[in-house]
């Protein structure tokens, strides 16, 4: 029998895949506050040299303003990564269909989750928020709104912190969900440290599974910035509804005991 | 041009119930006024600046007079009151309220009808500083030419008013007709304009008249560089709508966001105090020969984009009768719609250039802002680039005159330098390429976008016959637009809505009403 031949990475020194295994091609690009000549290319393959990128190569480049040059270059990688040794944060759950979570609230709530939601802060933006809340919901997966089991308060955008959790405890909210959408100046870390603080401060954070979403947003940020969990690109309702009711019910066992 | 056929009779009906529906909500308001409405009174008399405490003299003057309890006579006959019996300006005026050194209640000394005329006269004035910067505008078009359609609409948004400078001057040489600075987040619920230039925003920048003047400054210079004229955006919308209006006229920007209902429904804001302001907030508007920009691509960023798309068009035709209310031309009317439908679904890009061509179609003379996807952009930039291509081709195919920049970073940054080039560079190109092509192209009869443009337009006839029936208020209230429910006494604002005195003064309503009249006169003035 005829060995196979097929590249296989090694695991604990992984690179970026262009064509060949460990070739360690990257592609990037970036904009150069200079004008468009032959010292704007050598700064180009300074800056790759400078992220450590070997064979650096210009693929194009032009003038995008006076005094301002775009390029698009590729380098390769020659450190690895090994993969094995990797800790990864992540909202530990098994996603639940819409209908198991239901079942799932069913069997061991036997009443209906309450969650509330808002974009709080300056952001206006309820693209987030609507994407997990809303009936709808997004790219054909639906929003908390069309579970049986889950009651919803979808509170829109720009709500004050104060407000927020005012309306949570009118509510009897289980579940506080956070969007923030605007990250210019890191102002949604400002924003969700203060709605903790106040939480802390009022002795409520432990009365609420407080959840945060966005694009800019991860489970280790969540986790740092004092949350239960964080959803970034790519998670959507059905992510967050089985994430708190393990959650929710993980806490009743342990109150259990 | 691409043409469908459509039901001309239900088009009629359509636009006979959002008159219906426009005028309903338009007698019912027309008896009060808002301390924003006040406020741009106020500025068009040329009260500017800021007290000791940063509090802009509008609001000192207002806030005096609404706290008296007086403001109902309207903000115009105190302060004839208080020049008549002075001599000082409008200005001088609100510095001595500031300071406290005067009381505009104390001087209620000569007779009203000398107030109407001061008022009638200093309005007057007014309104030739605005029809000045109108001129301006229109010669500075005729050096240059007007641009061809569609043009390409590009957003700065640095939150640094210098920065913006440099963004705006390069998206300008790299080809954009049009330049708007996005505001910053939060300030549509701001209950005054801040002053002064601004280098500190969050996903934008403030919009201060000052901010309004360096940006005009520099687009008139790049502009004189590149031999086009370099329109100026910016947003006419929030607790601040016709204050905006009057620093936007000042300073010659040359297209407003203004929508109806957008503050309603997205920024909680009351919906008499919005649709109060919207209402005067367009009169300066069309007498400044602004352009505005109507809001509907917003409701499709909540609801999908193929099952709402006939409130899309309810929407606009309500805005159309709102701004034709309030005296304005169909070519200032830029309604909004956009490309939203998600790529997954099968012949979306055919029903997205049914629509387009429609909306083209059922409003021929209105120049239509088209907006390009961003609900299904996702963070993939080479699936967004072919995405706004789509985009484009749509839009230069259906002859929109509005074309907003598409950019592949959607979703993941405010544009860097280099995603507007990309993005102006992918317009020119389809523009260039395809030029003609729409012109070539009859759609056949009866096929998928005729049914589709009709479904769209059949769907929104029933939605304005509801709307009709139950009233704009309490359709709100049902939540029929983007899916988000509002009550006529919630929201923001509703203490800044005042029941006017049957003494009411206001001299820019009729002032304005007839330079509108004779803009559509064809008259220069």
């Amino acid at each position: 029998m005829k060995k196979d031949q097929t590249p296989v990475p090694d695991l604990t020194r992984i690179r970026p895949y262009g064509d060949t295994l460990d070739d360690g091609r990257i592609q990037l690009s970036f904009t150069l506050p200079v004008p468009s000549d032959d010292r704007a290319v050598e700064a180009a393959k300074e800056v790759l040299h400078l992220l450590g990128l070997k064979e650096p190569l210009i693929a194009w480049y032009e003038a995008i303003d006076h005094g301002f040059t775009h390029f698009i270059c590729y380098g390769s990688l020659d450190k690895s990564v090994d993969y094995t040794a990797l800790v990864v944060h992540e909202a530990d759950v098994t996603r639940m269909t819409l209908p198991e979570t239901d079942q799932f609230i069913r069997e061991h709530f036997g009443r209906p989750i309450r969650v509330i939601g808002a974009s709080t802060g300056t952001d206006a933006h309820t693209v987030g928020i609507d994407a997990i809340m809303n009936m709808k919901g997004y790219a054909g997966r639906f929003g908390l709104e069309r579970y049986d089991m889950i009651e919803t308060r979808n509170l829109g955008s720009q709500v004050e912190n104060e407000d927020f959790i005012r309306e949570a405890i009118h509510f009897n909210a289980d579940v506080m969900l956070v969007s923030q959408t605007v990250t210019q100046k890191d102002v949604h870390i400002h924003n969700i440290t203060e709605l903790v603080e106040l939480l802390e401060a009022e002795s409520l954070r432990d009365r609420f599974l407080l959840l945060i979403g966005g694009p800019r947003v991860s489970h280790e940020l969540a986790k740092e910035l004092g949350c239960d969990a964080g959803f970034g690109p790519g998670k959507f309702a059905d992510d967050v509804a089985s994430f708190m009711v393990s959650e929710l019910f993980k806490r009743m066992e342990l109150r259990r005991g | 041009m691409a043409f469908l056929r459509l039901d001309e009779k239900k088009i009629k009906k359509a636009k006979t119930l959002a008159f219906e529906i426009a005028e309903q909500v338009t007698e019912h308001l027309e008896n009060d006024t808002t301390v924003t409405v006040e406020r741009a009174v106020c500025r068009l008399f040329g009260i500017d600046g800021v007290d000791e405490h940063g509090v802009p003299l509008p609001n000192v003057v207002v806030e005096h007079l609404h706290t008296s309890g007086v403001l109902s006579r309207g903000a115009s006959y105190w302060l004839a009151q208080g020049a008549l019996s002075t001599g000082l300006s409008p200005n001088k005026l609100a510095e001595a309220v500031a300071q406290g050194d005067i009381d505009l209640l104390s001087l209620e000394t000569n007779d009203p009808f000398a107030c109407q005329l001061w008022s009638k006269e200093h309005g007057k004035e007014a309104l030739l500083k605005l029809r000045e910067r109108r001129n301006e505008r229109e010669i500075l078009i005729e050096r240059y030419g007007e641009r061809p359609s569609p043009l390409l609409y590009a957003i700065v948004a640095t939150g640094n008013i210098f920065e913006d400078i440099v963004q705006a001057k390069a998206a300008a040489r790299q080809g954009a007709d049009v330049i708007a600075v996005i505001r910053t987040t939060g300030q549509s619920l701001l209950d005054y304009v801040p002053y002064g230039a601004t280098t500190e925003g969050f996903g934008g920048t403030t919009a201060t008249q000052e901010n309004f003047r360096l940006m005009r400054e520099a687009l008139d210079e790049t502009g004189q560089e590149v031999g086009r004229y370099i329109r100026l955006c910016n947003y006419c919308s929030g607790l601040s709508m016709p204050e905006i209006a009057v620093m936007g006229a000042m300073e010659r920007l040359d297209v407003m966001l203004n929508d109806a209902l957008y503050g309603i429904l997205f920024r909680d804001i009351n919906m008499r105090r919005t649709l109060v302001d919207q209402r005067f907030s367009r009169m300066i508007n069309g007498a400044s020969g602004i352009i505005i920009n109507t809001g509907e691509d917003n409701y499709l960023t909540t609801s999908d984009a193929f099952c709402e798309a006939h409130t899309v068009l309810a929407s606009q035709m309500i805005n159309e009768q709102f701004a034709r209310f309030a005296g304005m031309r169909e070519e200032q009317m830029g309604l909004g719609h956009a490309f939203e439908m998600d790529p997954a679904m099968e012949n979306s890009f055919v029903y997205e250039l049914a629509q387009a061509q429609m909306a083209r179609q059922i409003f021929p003379n209105a120049p239509l802002k088209y907006m390009p996807p961003t609900k299904h952009i996702t963070g993939n930039i080479f699936k967004a680039q072919v995405q706004d291509t789509l985009f484009n081709v749509a839009t230069v195919l259906s002859d929109q005159r509005f074309l907003l920049l598409g950019m592949m970073t959607e979703a993941i940054h405010t544009p860097h330098m280099a995603d507007r080039y990309q993005a102006i560079d992918n317009a020119l190109y389809v523009r260039r390429a395809m030029r003609d092509l729409g012109g070539e192209i009859e759609f056949r009869e009866g096929g998928l976008m005729e049914q589709r443009a009709d479904r769209v337009l059949t769907d929104a006839l029933t939605l304005l016959e509801t709307i009709r029936r139950d009233g704009l208020f309490q359709s709100l209230e049902k939540g029929l637009f983007a899916d988000i429910k509002r009550r006529p006494e919630g929201g923001k604002g509703l203490a800044g809505v005042i029941r006017k005195d049957e003494r009411y003064d206001n001299p820019f309503t009729k002032l304005f009403m007839e330079e509108q009249a004779k803009i559509k006169g064809g008259m220069r003035g």
